[in-house]
C-alpha cells in the first residue's frame, strides 16, 4: 500500500522517542525521514482524500478541516515536547518520499536559518477579552423618565462604552509592551470571533510572543500578575505552541517597515 | 543546542481543551508555506486563507454559517447604528407630536403597543419648553448621525 506523504514539521535529529500512540492526520503513525541532517516528520495519507481535488473539496468542509487540524496540532504539539520543530501550513502534501527529499534539498538553508532562530523558543499566545456582557448588567438601565432622561442615559451608556474601549486598549497595549520585553520577537494577530472561539466577551488583543524555554516560567508569571488588573477585562494564555507564528523569515520590526504588509 | 524532554512549562490551555479558533489560526494561517506535490496551489490557499480570516475573525463566512451577531450590534454595524437612531428619532417625533397636540407624551409613545395611560397634561409653557428641548436634541441626534 502506498500514500501520500502527509508532512508536518521539519526539525533537527532529536534523541527522544515521539508518543508511542500518536497518529497523524489519516490515522498513520507519523514517520521521521531524514536527509542531510534534517528530518521531516510525515505520516502517510491516502490518495483518495489528499490527491488535489478531494484535498480541495474537503478544505471547504469545516468539520474536516477541524478533525485535521486537531490531528495537525497533536503532531506538532508531541514534537514540541522533544524538539524545536518548524511546523508547515496544513495540508502540505508530497508523491512520495523522495518528492519531501527534493524539497528539504532545496530548502535546505532557509530550514537551517529558520531552525537556527526558533531553537529552544516556544510560542506563547495571549488574548485579551473586554467582557462587554458582564460591564453592562452591572448598571441595569433604569427606565427613562421623559425624553431628556432618554437621551442623557443613552448619552452615558455611550460614554460608558468609550470609557470601556479606552480602559481595555490602554490594558492591551500596556501588557503587550510588558510582554515583548520579555519575548524576542512578538506577532499581533487579529482579534478572533468569539462565536467560533465560544468564549464571551470582545477579544481587544491577540497576539503570540516567541520566548525561550528558560525564560518562560517568567513570562507566564508576569501574565499571571496582570490577570485580574481591571474589572471587565480577561486574559488568556494558551501554550507552549511550536513557533507557527514565527516561521517566516523576517522579524515583527522588518516585516513592519516593509513595503508588503500583509492585507487579508 | 538541544533542550530536554520535559523542561517545557506546563501547557496553558492546550491539548484536548484547546480553542478550535486557536488551533486553526495557527495550523491553517499560520506555520510555513511550502509548495508541496500535491497543489493546492498558492491561490487556493490564500482563499483559505482568506476564509479562515472570515471564520476566526468574522463578516461573510459567518453571515453563511448563521453568525450574525455583530449585525445588530451599534458598536460594529454603522447600519444597526443608523437604525438605532431613526427608531429614536420615530420615538422622539412622536413624543413632540404629542406634546404639539397637548397630548401626554407618554400615550404617544404606548399608541403603538395598542394602550393608552391616562397622565396629567403639561401646562402650556412646560410643553413648549420641552418640545424645544427636544427639537434640540433631535437636531443634535441627526448632527450625530451624519458624522
Amino acid at each position: 500500500m502506498t500514500g501520500l506523504r502527509y508532512v508536518y514539521a521539519v526539525c533537527r535529529p532529536f534523541g527522544a522517542a515521539l508518543q508511542s500512540q500518536l497518529t497523524g492526520v489519516a490515522g498513520a503513525p507519523p514517520k521521521l525521514l531524514s536527509h542531510h541532517g534534517l528530518i521531516a516528520v510525515l505520516s502517510e495519507v491516502p490518495e483518495r482524500d489528499f490527491a488535489e481535488g478531494p484535498l480541495k473539496a474537503h478544505l471547504e468542509d469545516l468539520d474536516w478541516l477541524t478533525d485535521t487540524a486537531r490531528a495537525h496540532q497533536g503532531v506538532i504539539d508531541a514534537l514540541t515536547a522533544v524538539t524545536t520543530p518548524l511546523p508547515l501550513r496544513l495540508g502540505t502534501v508530497f508523491r512520495d518520499d523522495s518528492g519531501v527529499r527534493v524539497m528539504m534539498e532545496t530548502r535546505e538553508e532557509a530550514f537551517g536559518r529558520t531552525l537556527d532562530r526558533l531553537e529552544g523558543r516556544v510560542e506563547w499566545g495571549v488574548k485579551v477579552y473586554l467582557d462587554t456582557e458582564a460591564a453592562e448588567t452591572a448598571r441595569p438601565p433604569e427606565k427613562a423618565a421623559s425624553g431628556r432622561d432618554y437621551l442623557r442615559q443613552r448619552r452615558m451608556r455611550n460614554r460608558s462604552h468609550e470609557d470601556m474601549w479606552e480602559k481595555a486598549e490602554t490594558f492591551a497595549r500596556r501588557l503587550h509592551e510588558t510582554l515583548s520585553g520579555r519575548a524576542e520577537d512578538f506577532r499581533l494577530h487579529a482579534p478572533q470571533n468569539p462565536t467560533l472561539s465560544g468564549f464571551a466577551g470582545r477579544n481587544v488583543l491577540n497576539a503570540a510572543y516567541l520566548v525561550p524555554r528558560g525564560k518562560s516560567e517568567e513570562f507566564v508569571e508576569a501574565v499571571d500578575r496582570t490577570k485580574d488588573d481591571v474589572p471587565g477585562l480577561r486574559v488568556e494564555l494558551t501554550g507552549p505552541w511550536a513557533a507557527y507564528s514565527f516561521t517566516g523569515e523576517m522579524g515583527e520590526t522588518q516585516r513592519a517597515e516593509g513595503p508588503e504588509e500583509e492585507n487579508a | 543546542m538541544t533542550f530536554p524532554p520535559g523542561r517545557a512549562p506546563e501547557p496553558y490551555g492546550q491539548g484536548g481543551s484547546a480553542n478550535l479558533a486557536d488551533i486553526l489560526e495557527r495550523v491553517l494561517d499560520k506555520g510555513l508555506v511550502i509548495a508541496g506535490d500535491i497543489r493546492i496551489n498558492l491561490l487556493d490557499i490564500e482563499l483559505l486563507t482568506i476564509k479562515l480570516r472570515l471564520i476566526v475573525a468574522s463578516v461573510d463566512k459567518a453571515k453563511e454559517m448563521g453568525i450574525d451577531w455583530w449585525e445588530t450590534d451599534p458598536m460594529l454595524s454603522s447600519k444597526a447604528r443608523r437604525e438605532e437612531l431613526n427608531r429614536e428619532n420615530a420615538e422622539l417625533r412622536a413624543r413632540l407630536a404629542a406634546i404639539e397636540e397637548g397630548r401626554p407624551e407618554s400615550e404617544a409613545l404606548l399608541e403603538g403597543r395598542g394602550r393608552t395611560r391616562a397622565e396629567p397634561s403639561l401646562e402650556q409653557g412646560e410643553r413648549r419648553r420641552r418640545r424645544e428641548e427636544l427639537e434640540e436634541q433631535m437636531e443634535q441626534q441627526e448632527q450625530e448621525e451624519e458624522t
